[in-house]
């Protein structure tokens, strides 16, 4: 179907203002491949069924919105107490000064740009291979736009147990920075690695991590997007899960006037287990405050287990989307799927709109789905605050229970401390 | 301790007048009880005293130790030395019940200027006091209340009494649904704390638990106000005759 010409001139005029970055032949050729998927697409606009409660504009339009700078000042920030390899992008830019050897036991890393001018590397079976599968049946073309213009990124593979983390910071210094980030993570059999990632990295930020599990191999991605208010946000997340393989996500959330978090996992093994989180907060006192969470997972393999868990406390006038989908394909026999998202709406003029799907051609599966959206519980608040507790300090207290499912989905201890101390203090500091 | 005057309250939405005139003072040291019909506003005087939303007092006052607390917000109430023991305690999901008496016990410091009590006393102390109510290490763990038993959730809050030490305690029918032992338990509880600083009102409709802890103050409340103040002897004769003798006599 031809695309309406305002969509052909939106997405026109945003590749006009693009550079290809030029390669190795196949470098050249998934990019060039993806600018044709992308033209075939168009950018989403505010009419797609996809976009329906989130406006991409901010996203599509060519100059990235100006972002006000925001100064955590001597706050603590997350992770700081993690023994774990740094890797620094500032305003989207490799910062080699600030970041450590790009060397650890276990692990292949490399910088994209660099991966795209060899010739020959393990890396041109996956740059845009799991983002062009990801297209169907949903189009997601701010991805294919990833895949064809990123200009750096992380490339990692890992064939061992790795002894720490490694961790992605995103320092964010222009008003103006509009940032394309593409990550590739193949982990091998038998392989296990976490992977964090913090902060805004751009006023504006297109990221695309496609991450490829071998058999058995295990992976953990916690990612915690920022303080800053102003800054916007389009996150894609493509999992190919094989047998065995396990992936768990956790997002954290707190501020930011547009997020929209993209997770399409698929699980093409048997016996594997894929499990996306997410907790946002939003308070839309001192700017505004809107986050998506749009999840596609496709069984394919016998005997999985996926689940998703998003919660999302939201006040002044705060929104929150959840778009999630479990697909059970035919031969994914014994599935056991799950997806709960739940909103804490701390005042009325805040909003949560969820899309919970469920599509199933097996017979012998167990999904489950629910979807809520409800105000503190008065009662609970009463019985802390007779108890001495402080409304405020009581109200934190629920907030925290309510968010607890989603952040137990962390299954380190000590990166799981790390964020709900991080989240204590987010609460802390709007506290009365 | 606790003095109550001529206390009206009404419900805030249907505007419907529950209490009608309360009148009752405890003094420190002492333990009264309060019996009463269903629906005669017991639960209701709990709840006005220690400041929940959906009461407004039309009339009266009430103060702890000379303070006027209608005027202070729930919390202030507690960090002043009013404890309610509910008469159903609250589920809480999600918050840990040691979490949560920790919260409770600092908070309450804090809003008396005084220090919080480090991690390691505060374990100290909860382990020595929920030992005595034979509450043990899994349940401390435990969401507040979640899944516990009905006797549970009553020994809990007489844990959490022991632990915040307030001047003033009102147990809300903390008797019903609590087996013979636990009976035993949590009066050995309550009388534990008695002291010649601490002032009781127990709401109860049974003898049985006055038997445990001796009353030394019985009224009996009816529609909204207290119709009749006596000795330990009121509360057998509600044992044994019912209320309709009493309400009779001040028809
Ligand atoms: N939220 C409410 N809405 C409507 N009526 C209420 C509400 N709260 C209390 N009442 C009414 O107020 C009256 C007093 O209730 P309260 O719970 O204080 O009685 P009680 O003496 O504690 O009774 P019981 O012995 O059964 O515990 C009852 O008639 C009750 O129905
Ligand atoms: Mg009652």
């Amino acid at each position: 179907m031809a695309l309406a010409q305002a969509r052909i001139d939106l997405t026109e005029a945003r590749i006009a203002a693009l550079e290809l970055p030029h390669g190795a032949n196949w470098a050249n050729e998934a990019r060039h491949t993806a600018l044709t998927r992308l033209r075939a697409m168009g950018l989403p606009t505010a009419r797609d069924e996809y976009w329906k409660y989130t406006k991409p504009a901010e996203l599509t339009v060519v100059d990235a919105p100006k972002a006000a700078l925001f100064d955590p000042g001597a706050d603590r920030r997350v992770f700081e107490d993690i023994d774990r390899l740094k890797i620094v992008f500032l305003d989207g830019v490799f910062d080699a000064a600030q970041s450590d050897d790009l060397s650890l036991e276990g692990l292949e890393i490399s910088r994209l740009s660099d991966v795209l001018k060899t010739d020959i590397h393990w890396a041109m079976d996956l740059y845009g291979h799991l983002e062009t599968h990801g297209q169907d049946p949903v189009a997601r073309p701010l991805a294919a736009l990833n895949t064809a213009f990123a200009t750096d990124g992380i490339v990692i593979r890992a064939t061992g147990r790795v002894s720490k983390p490694v961790s992605l910071i995103y320092l964010h210094q222009s008003e103006t920075s509009d940032a394309v980030l593409h990550h590739l993570i193949r982990v091998e059999e038998g392989a296990e690695m976490t992977l964090l990632e913090q902060g805004p990295a751009a006023a504006r930020f297109n990221k695309c991590i496609e991450v490829d599990l071998a058999l058995t191999a295990r992976f953990h991605h916690i990612c915690a997007q920022g303080r800053d208010h102003a800054r916007r946000a389009v996150t894609h997340s493509f999992v190919r899960v094989a047998e065995a393989a396990q992936y768990k996500s956790f997002t954290l959330t707190c501020n930011g006037v547009l997020t929209r978090n993209e997770h399409v996992i698929d699980i093409v093994g048997d016996n594997a287990v894929a499990h996306v989180a997410g907790a946002a907060l939003g308070d839309g006192k001192r700017a505004e405050f809107h986050h998506d969470d749009t999840v596609f997972v496709t069984h394919r393999g016998e005997d999985c287990e996926s689940r998703q868990v998003f919660k999302k406390v939201l006040r002044n006038g705060a929104s929150g989307v959840f778009q999630g989908k479990i697909l059970v394909t035919p031969s994914a026999q014994k599935t056991d799927g799950y997806q709960i998202s739940q909103a804490l709406l701390l005042d009325d003029d805040s909003t949560f709109l969820a899309k919970p799907e469920l599509e199933i051609y097996a017979d012998d599966v167990k999904c489950s789905h629910g979807s809520t959206t409800g105000a503190i519980d008065e009662e609970a608040l009463f019985y802390l605050r007779s108890r001495g507790v402080d409304h405020s300090s009581a109200t934190d207290l629920l907030v925290l229970a309510f968010l607890a499912e989603a952040i137990d989905e962390i299954e380190d201890d000590t990166l799981r401390a790390d964020i709900l101390l991080q989240l204590e203090l987010w609460l802390a500091r709007r506290r009365g | 301790m606790l003095t109550i005057k001529n206390l009206h309250a009404e419900l805030e939405e249907e505007g419907k007048q529950i209490l009608k005139g309360v009148d009752l003072s405890v003094e420190a040291g002492k333990v009264h009880a309060i019996m009463g019909p269903n629906g005669s506003g017991k639960s209701t005087l709990s709840y006005v005293l220690s400041g929940r939303d959906g009461y407004s007092v039309t009339d009266g006052s009430a103060t702890l130790l000379g303070a006027d607390i209608l005027h202070m917000e729930p919390q202030e109430r507690a960090a002043a030395g009013l404890f309610l023991a509910f008469q159903y305690p609250v589920e809480i999901p999600g918050v840990g019940n040691m979490t949560f008496l920790r919260t409770a016990l600092n908070s309450q410091r804090k809003l008396r200027g005084e220090d919080e009590v480090s991690a390691a006393e505060f374990l100290k102390l909860v382990r020595e006091k929920a030992k005595t109510l034979k509450i043990d290490a899994e349940m401390l763990k435990r969401p507040v209340n979640v899944g516990f038993s009905g006797g549970e959730k009553k020994r809990n809050e007489i844990l959490q009494m022991a632990m915040l030490e307030p001047k003033m305690c009102i147990l809300d029918e903390t008797d019903s649904g609590l087996d013979v032992d636990a009976m035993k338990l949590v009066s050995d509880g309550v009388n534990a704390l008695r002291d010649a600083g601490r002032g009781f009102l127990l709401i109860t409709h049974y003898q049985r638990l006055l038997d445990h802890i001796k009353p030394d103050v019985v009224h009996i409340m009816s529609d909204g106000r207290i119709i009749k103040t006596g000795g330990p002897e009121l509360a057998l004769e509600v044992e044994k005759n019912g209320y309709a003798d009493l309400l009779a006599e001040v028809a």
